[in-house]
C-alpha cells in the first residue's frame, strides 16, 4: 500500500524524522492560506499523487506547469494551485495517461546546502533491510544505479538492532559529511530505518535527502510503500489509502481477495495461482494473442470469488474472448465448475469462453460442465487452450 | 532415495483443526503421508479422525517421534510456528500459509538457516516425495515415483510442470514448492544440491520466475557443481515491468530481474530452457538427451 508524501511526512515527524513545516490544501485559496501561514516568503508547492518524478512532470493539456513548483508569492502560490488542482499530471512514472491531482502539500522553503538521495528496501539477496545512500540526490537513481553504481552506499542492518553508529560513520565518510551534519546523520539514519522496520514498509525512499546550510538533515520527499501483509498490526494506516490513486477494477477484485492486474490486451484470464497466471499470459502472447489482464482466484476460489472475477473481466470494454485455466490443488475443479455455471446465470457470457481444468475433482468438473447449457470451448491442455482461445478472438 | 521426505518420515501438522489444516492433513493421510499428530495451542487431547493434537510441538514431538512438520497457522502466527519447530528440533519445515509479513521472515530466516532445519516456504505448497510422503496441499494422483527433481517458486505452475513430466513417463523423485514470497527458507542452490547428491534423481527441472536473481545464481551454482541434466522454465516473460503479479516476489523492478536475463543466465550455464509452459516436460526429455 502507497501513501502520499504529506502522510508519510507527517508520519516522519512522529518518528523523529526531520522534515519541514508543510500544510496540505485542496483548493487555490487553501493553498495560499497555507503560504501565509508558513510565513509568507518562500514556499514549494507540491502535488500530491502516487507516483515520482512530479518535478519534471507536466500537465497533460499544460506543458509549461510542473508538478512541484517553487512560489515566492502568493499569486504564484495561487496561480500554481490553481494549474496543478483537479488537472492530470503526466510523468516518467504515471504512464501517458497521468493521474488527477486533488491535493497540493504547500511546504516552507529552506537553504539547501546539499542533496543526497537515502532509499531502504528489502535484499532479497542477503534477506536483510539495507539502507541505500548516494551524493547523487535529487536525480532519478535508476540511472544512478545504471551509469555510476559505485556511487551508491549499502549498509544491510538487522531489524531487531537497527543501524548501528559504525555504520552510520563509514556512510558519512562515503558521502563526505562531517562535523555537525554527520552528528545531524547520526540521529536521522537510524530514526529513518527504525521507521522503515516499525511500520513494516517496503519501501521507505527520501530523495532529495537535504542538508541545509546551517546542518541539519532534513527529508525533503516521502515515498513509502507498506507491506500489505503487515496491515494487520497498522489498522491506523488503513485510513491513509487514497482509493482513488488506484485503478478501480484493481480494489474491486482485492476487495474480493483476487489478485489482478489490469493490461492492454483483450484476452481476460482466470487462473488459480501466480505463477501459472504468468506462464498463461505467456503462452497467449506465444501464440499471438494480447493478455488483457493478470488474474489469480487464489487457491481457495469459491463461486463468489469466481462470478466476481467474471464481472471484472467483462466489465472490460476490451476484452473479447475469455480463457479459464485451472489446475486444481486446494481449489477443486467441481467448485470451478459450478462457479462457471452460476457465472453463466448472474453475469451471462457475451464473448467466447476457453476452458481448460485439470487436478483435483478433475472428471466430476468437466462432467458438470458437458451437462450444462453452458456455451463453452473446452481445452485439453495449456497449448490447447491458447491457441483456442486466440484463434476466437481472431 | 529421494530428498529431504521419504516413507519414513513422520509428519504433524501446526494448525491441525484449522479448515485447510484439518483437510490436508487428511488428504496427506489419505496419500500415505505418517501424519503422527497435530498442534493447536489450547487444543492438547483432542483428535482429529484418530490424529492426537498436542498444545505444544515440542509435546508432540517428544510423543510421536515427529521429525517434519506442515504449517497452516495464520499469517501473524507463522514466523512464531517456525520458530517453535525448529526450536523442538524438527527437521523438515513446510509453511503453506501465504501472507507472512516479509520483516517477520527477516528476523527468523538466520535462526532457522543456522538450526540445521531446512524451511520450505513460507506461501509455498510443500513438497512430495511421490508414493511415499506427501506433505503439502498439491494434488497427490499428479505425481508418479520416477527421476526428475521438480522444484518452483509458484503452486499450480508446478503442478503443470509435475504433470507433464507424469505424462512423459519420468515420473518425479522429490518435488519442492520453495515458495512465492521475497524471502523464502530454501533456495534453488540448496536443492540443486541435494538433488546432485540424491541417487534417485537422474534430471531436474527449475521453475522460477521474474524478479529477484535466485535463477541467476542457479544458473551459476549449477554450472559449477551440477552434472546432472539440468531443465528450466520461467514464467513471466510477457509481465510489463514495475507491476506485481501476485507473488510478492515476481516483481520487475528498475530494470531487474527480467526473463530474458534469467533465460540467458540459464542457457549460458548449459540448461535447456523451455520456451513455453506447455514444453517443460520436453525440455527435461531434452537435457537428458542433451547430456
Amino acid at each position: 500500500m502507497k501513501i502520499h508524501e504529506y502522510q508519510g511526512k507527517e508520519l516522519f515527524r512522529q518518528a523523529g524524522v526531520p522534515v519541514l513545516e508543510g500544510i496540505v490544501a485542496t483548493t487555490p485559496e487553501e493553498a495560499v492560506a497555507a503560504y501565509e501561514k508558513l510565513g509568507g516568503v518562500i514556499a514549494v508547492v507540491k502535488s500530491q499523487i502516487h507516483a515520482g518524478g512530479r518535478g519534471k512532470g507536466t500537465v497533460l493539456d499544460n506543458p509549461n506547469q510542473n508538478g512541484v513548483v517553487v512560489c515566492k508569492n502568493a499569486d504564484e502560490v495561487q496561480a500554481t494551485a490553481a494549474g496543478l488542482l483537479g488537472k492530470t499530471l503526466v510523468t516518467i512514472q504515471t504512464g501517458p495517461e497521468g493521474k488527477t491531482v486533488n491535493r497540493v502539500f504547500v511546504e516552507a522553503g529552506c537553504d539547501i546546502a546539499r542533496e543526497l538521495y537515502l532509499g531502504i528496501v528489502l535484499d532479497r539477496a542477503s534477506s536483510k533491510p539495507v539502507l541505500m545512500a548516494s551524493t547523487e540526490g535529487g536525480v532519478e537513481i535508476e540511472k544512478v544505479a545504471e551509469e555510476t553504481p559505485e556511487l551508491i552506499f549499502k549498509e544491510h542492518f538487522d531489524p531487531a538492532i537497527g543501524l548501528e553508529g559504525f555504520q552510520v560513520r563509514k556512510l558519512c565518510k562515503k558521502l563526505g559529511i562531517s562535523g555537525a551534519a554527520a552528528k545531524a546523520a547520526s540521529r536521522f539514519m537510524p530514526a529513518i530505518c527504525r521507521f522503515f522496520v516499525d511500520y513494516d514498509c517496503s519501501l521507505t525512499e527520501i530523495n532529495p535527502l537535504v542538508i541545509t546550510g546551517d546542518d541539519q538533515m532534513i527529508a525533503l520527499d516521502a515515498k513509502i510503500t507498506f507491506d500489505g501483509n503487515a496491515l494487520f498490526r497498522h489498522k491506523e494506516l488503513l485510513e491513509l489509502r487514497d482509493l482513488s490513486e488506484e485503478e478501480p477494477s484493481e480494489v474491486r477484485a482485492s476487495e474480493s481477495g483476487l489478485s489482478y492486474v489490469k493490461l492492454e490486451g483483450n484476452i481476460g484470464c482466470l487462473v488459480n495461482g501466480a505463477g501459472l497466471a504468468l506462464s498463461t499470459m505467456d503462452i497467449i502472447k506465444y501464440h499471438g494473442g494480447q493478455p488483457a489482464n493478470f488474474l489469480d482466484v487464489g487457491g481457495g476460489a469459491n463461486a463468489t470469488q469466481v462470478t466476481e472475477a467474471f464481472r471484472i473481466l467483462l466489465s472490460d470494454p476490451k476484452c473479447k474472448g475469455v480463457l479459464v485455466n485451472i489446475f486444481g490443488g486446494i481449489a477443486r475443479c467441481t467448485t470451478i465448475a459450478d462457479a462457471l455455471i452460476q457465472a453463466s446465470q448472474t453475469v451471462g457470457f457475451s464473448v467466447p469462453l476457453v476452458v481448460r481444468l485439470e487436478g483435483t475433482e478433475v472428471e466430476e468438473g468437466r462432467k458438470m460442465l458437458a451437462d450444462s447449457d453452458v456455451d463453452i470451448i473446452s481445452a485439453t491442455d495449456i497449448n490447447d487452450a491458447a491457441k483456442k482461445i486466440v484463434a476466437a478472438v481472431g | 532415495m529421494s530428498i529431504l521426505v521419504d516413507g519414513n518420515t513422520k509428519v504433524i501438522c501446526q494448525g491441525i483443526t484449522g479448515n485447510a489444516g484439518t483437510f490436508h492433513t487428511l488428504g496427506c493421510r489419505e496419500y500415505g503421508t505418517q501424519m503422527v499428530g497435530g498442534v493447536t495451542p489450547g487444543k492438547g487431547g483432542q483428535n482429529v479422525e484418530g490424529i492426537p493434537v498436542f498444545d505444544t510441538v515440542e509435546e508432540a514431538v517428544g510423543k510421536t517421534g515427529a521429525d517434519a512438520t506442515m504449517i497452516f497457522v495464520p499469517p501473524p502466527f507463522t514466523a512464531d510456528a517456525i520458530m517453535e519447530a525448529v526450536d523442538a528440533g524438527i527437521k523438515v519445515i513446510a509453511a503453506i500459509t501465504e501472507g507472512v509479513p516479509v520483516l517477520d521472515m527477516v528476523r527468523v530466516y538466520e535462526k532457522v538457516r543456522a538450526s540445521g532445519s531446512v524451511l520450505i516456504g513460507p506461501n509455498c505448497p510443500g513438497l512430495i516425495t511421490p508414493g511415499a510422503c506427501k506433505m503439502g496441499i498439491m494434488p497427490g494422483y499428479i505425481h508418479n515415483p520416477g527421476k526428475v527433481g521438480v522444484m518452483s517458486r509458484s503452486g499450480t505452475l508446478t503442478y503443470e510442470a509435475v504433470w507433464q513430466t507424469s505424462n512423459l513417463g519420468l515420473g518425479q523423485s522429490t518435488c519442492v514448492g520453495l515458495g512465492g514470497d521475497p524471502i523464502v527458507g530454501t533456495s534453488f542452490i540448496d536443492l540443486l544440491a541435494r538433488y546432485e547428491e540424491d541417487e534417485q534423481t537422474e534430471a531436474i527441472l527449475m521453475i522460477g520466475e521474474i524478479g529477484g536473481s535466485a535463477e541467476e545464481e542457479a544458473a551459476a551454482f549449477a554450472k559449477a557443481n551440477v552434472t546432472k541434466p539440468v531443465a528450466a522454465f520461467i514464467a513471466g516473460r510477457t509481465a510489463p515491468p514495475g507491476k506485481r503479479m501476485g507473488h510478492a516476489g515476481a516483481i520487475i523492478s528498475g530494470g531487474k530481474g527480467t526473463a530474458e536475463e534469467k533465460v540467458a543466465a540459464l542457457e549460458e550455464a548449459g540448461i535447456v530452457v523451455a520456451p513455453t509452459p506447455a514444453e517443460m516436460g520436453d525440455a527435461v526429455v531434452k537435457a537428458i538427451a542433451k547430456k
